[in-house]
């Protein structure tokens, strides 16, 4: 009896003595990042240091004048957990930043923020925007941020003609559904991706091009825009899953390749290990990836491998915006991630509306329809489809651990 | 399982195109990565076949004992100062650190094993639950140790840690050898023959053969069946935090609350389709589960088939032999 009772003090302190140990040590990574110094590869790109912002650009501010039900509620449906939660932690900051200074600056007017999570799984996106439509006081939503779960949604905002605006969703397919409620808030992939192509052979000079797709709505699709656009340097093409962690026989078939360029169409979460797996066997080219993988996540697990990396991404450098990069890191003490100005500028164009007396689910959906005015980040006026008008695809690189624009790209 | 197999499912329209070619090339390299994940499946999957020998259990909760393993490498390894890039340090100094973390790490895995018995399997034992019960706990168990990992570290996989620079070593067949995958499989074989002789040589041993034969037997000869009930787990928890050194080795990024889970699952699968209870079915089925998937992927020409092929032959396999290649014997002289 007593030597159990040893025993199990001493699993209890062991134990504790863990726990303490980690969260000691929670700062750790970041100093530890630092030291993945070096600029990426042979190419070399200069880093963008601006950009212009639209001068007359609306913000969520407004005129302060703005009287609204008390009840009145704004939403964000995506994900807050699951492998690739930073890209929706990113956007529903942003949210939360336009909805704060909106706030602030109006107190007849207090919108309120509700947020739903996916975990950006299609199959489990379905409950919360079910919810979410049921819940009378939200009169529009911002998301959802994965061309999956945007997919297997779109007509259960159709039922109920709510408003959305996705503040990264990319597959093209997504507008050809006749869904009158779906907005994109930036460029899709039939754009990216012969961006993406032309970015590659051109400007990174690569004759040999592998590309690598995963199995999801948006790796499916950009896979397929950007090889067709990649002509004859496509040597090459394999297709992964989502949730793997070994690639081993994929990389095998690239080393035999001899391919100087490798394009992974997916997300971080494959992404990341894949491109560190693929270094680690001696693959000496540049790695690029979509959107989907421009996340400082990325770096953190491909670790030093990510020197090699580039990416194509429809959004805008956020951190390049001076004030907003500011507000947004005073809010959440970090920089603005990839699509936290996507989801910035959507929820100002919302909050527009129900400034200017859009106040329930039908006027403010004819308000995004009919909108054309500038947002911090670039012109938003949608054709009937739900589609920008004039999206541009900018590309980025890894400098000093960091992700870095280089410009848009493409054009 | 079944969402993996969904997930896995081919979309494009060439759907079943055997590349021999790519197989020939690329055979080699296939087999020792092959071997590489399947040695690690095969530590894990110890972990099942024994407390299953023994108690009759599934523990689910085995992959989260492993994925504690892996944070504990993770800690280990950060506070002696690894970072995402390769450490500047001789290999004496390096064999050190590793040695280190795989203290901590069977540490960590052990102890997480030692109380998952002691809070949840043995209070049920004691009011003689049905076995039923057993296995909705492990499941249970599962979720709570993924869930607390979560609300303890949050949703994003840890800062990958480099704990070498994987050197070719040699050429086998024109295919490279790295460093990792010598490491990997010598130290997971040694293991593994270490465990076998155990159980079937030592004291302890023979008492866990006798309690999986036939627990009350065994305690009326004198073998303390709890005592052997927690060194099973124990056992099993220090393979496994061998494995989460490898799989950290392997696989940086996969530092996360949920990363056990597939692992877990395939490791399952290993040990099922070796003979579940048996511990030289446990590595055989992982190496061949390991193999298998990477022949599989090459010669259906992607990945998305690895999990396809590695469960249909699993199906197959138990069509014919239902206990599993070498069959379920741990309390039996086989083992």
């Amino acid at each position: 009896m007593n030597r159990k009772k040893v025993m199990t003090t001493l699993a209890t302190v062991a134990t504790m003595g863990l726990l303490l140990s980690g969260c000691a040590n929670q700062a750790a990574p970041e100093g530890g990042s630092s030291s993945a110094a070096g600029s990426s590869s042979a190419v070399d790109i200069p880093a963008l240091t601006s950009i212009e912002t639209p001068k007359n650009a609306v913000l969520p501010a407004g005129d302060g004048k703005a009287k609204c039900p008390a009840t009145t509620t704004l939403a964000y449906i995506g994900a807050q957990t699951g492998a690739n939660a930073q890209l929706g932690i990113n956007i529903f900051q942003g949210i939360q930043l336009a909805i704060n200074e909106h706030n602030a600056a109006n107190p007849d007017c207090q919108v309120a923020f509700k947020k739903f999570d996916t975990e950006g799984d299609p199959n489990k996106a379905t409950g919360p925007v079910t919810q979410a439509t049921k819940e009378e006081s939200i009169i529009g939503v911002v998301g959802l941020p994965f061309s999956g779960e945007s997919k297997a949604t779109g007509n259960i905002f159709e039922q109920v003609k709510m408003v959305h605006i996705t503040p990264a969703a990319t597959n093209p397919g997504l507008t050809e559904n006749g869904w009158t409620t779906f907005f994109r808030g930036l460029g899709n992939d039939a754009v990216q991706g012969p961006a993406a192509a032309k970015f590659m052979t051109g400007k990174l000079g690569a004759k040999k091009v592998y590309l690598v797709q995963d199995d999801s709505e948006y790796g499916i699709g950009l896979g397929k825009t950007t090889s067709d656009a990649l002509g004859d340097a496509l040597i090459g093409t394999d297709k992964v899953t989502q949730g793997q962690k070994d690639f081993s026989a994929t990389i095998s078939k690239i080393m035999n390749s001899n391919a100087d360029a490798v394009f992974y169409s997916g997300y971080y979460a494959e992404g990341a290990p894949f491109d560190q797996q693929l270094v680690a066997k001696g693959y000496t080219g540049t790695f690029v990836g979509p959107d989907g993988l421009k996340d400082d996540q990325f770096i953190k697990q491909a670790g030093d491998a990510s020197k090699n990396a580039f990416f194509t991404c429809p959004c805008i450098p956020g951190e390049l915006i001076p004030s907003f990069a500011k507000a947004y890191k005073s809010l959440t003490n970090m920089d603005p991630g990839t699509y936290s100005i996507e989801g910035y500028d959507a929820t100002t164009v919302l909050l527009a509306g129900i400034d200017a007396g859009n106040q329930d689910r039908a006027s403010l959906l004819d308000w995004v329809k009919n909108y054309d005015a500038d947002g911090l980040s670039k012109h938003y006026k949608w054709n009937d489809k739900g589609e920008l008008q004039a999206p541009t695809v900018y590309g980025y690189k890894v400098e000093n651990g960091k992700i870095v624009p280089i410009g848009p790209i493409g054009e | 399982m079944i969402p993996t197999i969904l997930m896995a499912a081919p979309v494009s329209n060439d759907w079943i195109t055997l590349d021999f070619v790519s197989l020939g090339q690329n055979f080699w390299s296939a087999t020792f990565d092959g071997l590489t994940f399947g040695s690690i499946y095969a530590l894990v999957a110890l972990g099942y076949t024994l407390v299953y020998g023994v108690l009759n259990l599934i523990n689910f909760a085995h992959s989260e004992v492993f994925i504690m393993g892996c944070y504990a490498v993770f800690f280990t390894l950060s506070f002696l100062g690894f970072g995402p890039s390769a450490p500047n340090l001789g290999v004496g100094a390096i064999i050190l650190n590793l040695l280190l973390a795989l203290i901590a790490a069977i540490v960590a895995s052990a102890l997480t094993a030692f109380l998952l018995e002691r809070l949840a399997y043995r209070p049920l034992r004691k009011r003689n639950a049905p076995r039923l019960v057993f296995l909705i706990t492990a499941i249970g168990a599962s979720f709570t140790i993924q869930y607390l990992i979560f609300l303890w570290r949050g949703p994003v996989p840890e800062q990958a840690l480099t704990m070498f620079q994987t050197k070719p070593v040699f050429q086998v067949f024109g295919t490279i050898i790295y460093s990792d995958q010598i490491l990997i499989v010598t130290a997971a074989v040694i293991m593994m023959v270490v465990t076998e002789r155990f159980i079937s040589k030592s004291r302890t041993g023979r008492g866990i053969r006798a309690v999986a034969q036939d627990p009350d037997t065994a305690t009326l000869m004198g073998v303390n069946k709890e005592k052997i009930i927690i060194t099973t787990f124990v056992i099993g928890g220090i393979l496994a935090g061998a494995a989460a050194l490898f799989y950290v080795m392997k696989i940086p990024s996969g530092v996360v609350y949920n990363g056990g889970f597939i692992l877990g699952i395939k490791a399952f699968a290993a040990a099922v389709l070796g003979g579940i209870g048996n511990v030289r079915g446990a590595l055989l089925g992982g190496l061949l589960l390991g193999l298998i998937g990477n022949y599989g992927q090459i010669l259906l020409g992607n990945s998305q088939w690895t999990d396809v092929v590695a469960f249909m032959v699993l199906v197959l396999v138990l069509l014919f032999r239902p206990e599993g290649i070498l069959g379920t014997s741990l309390g039996r002289s086989k083992a």
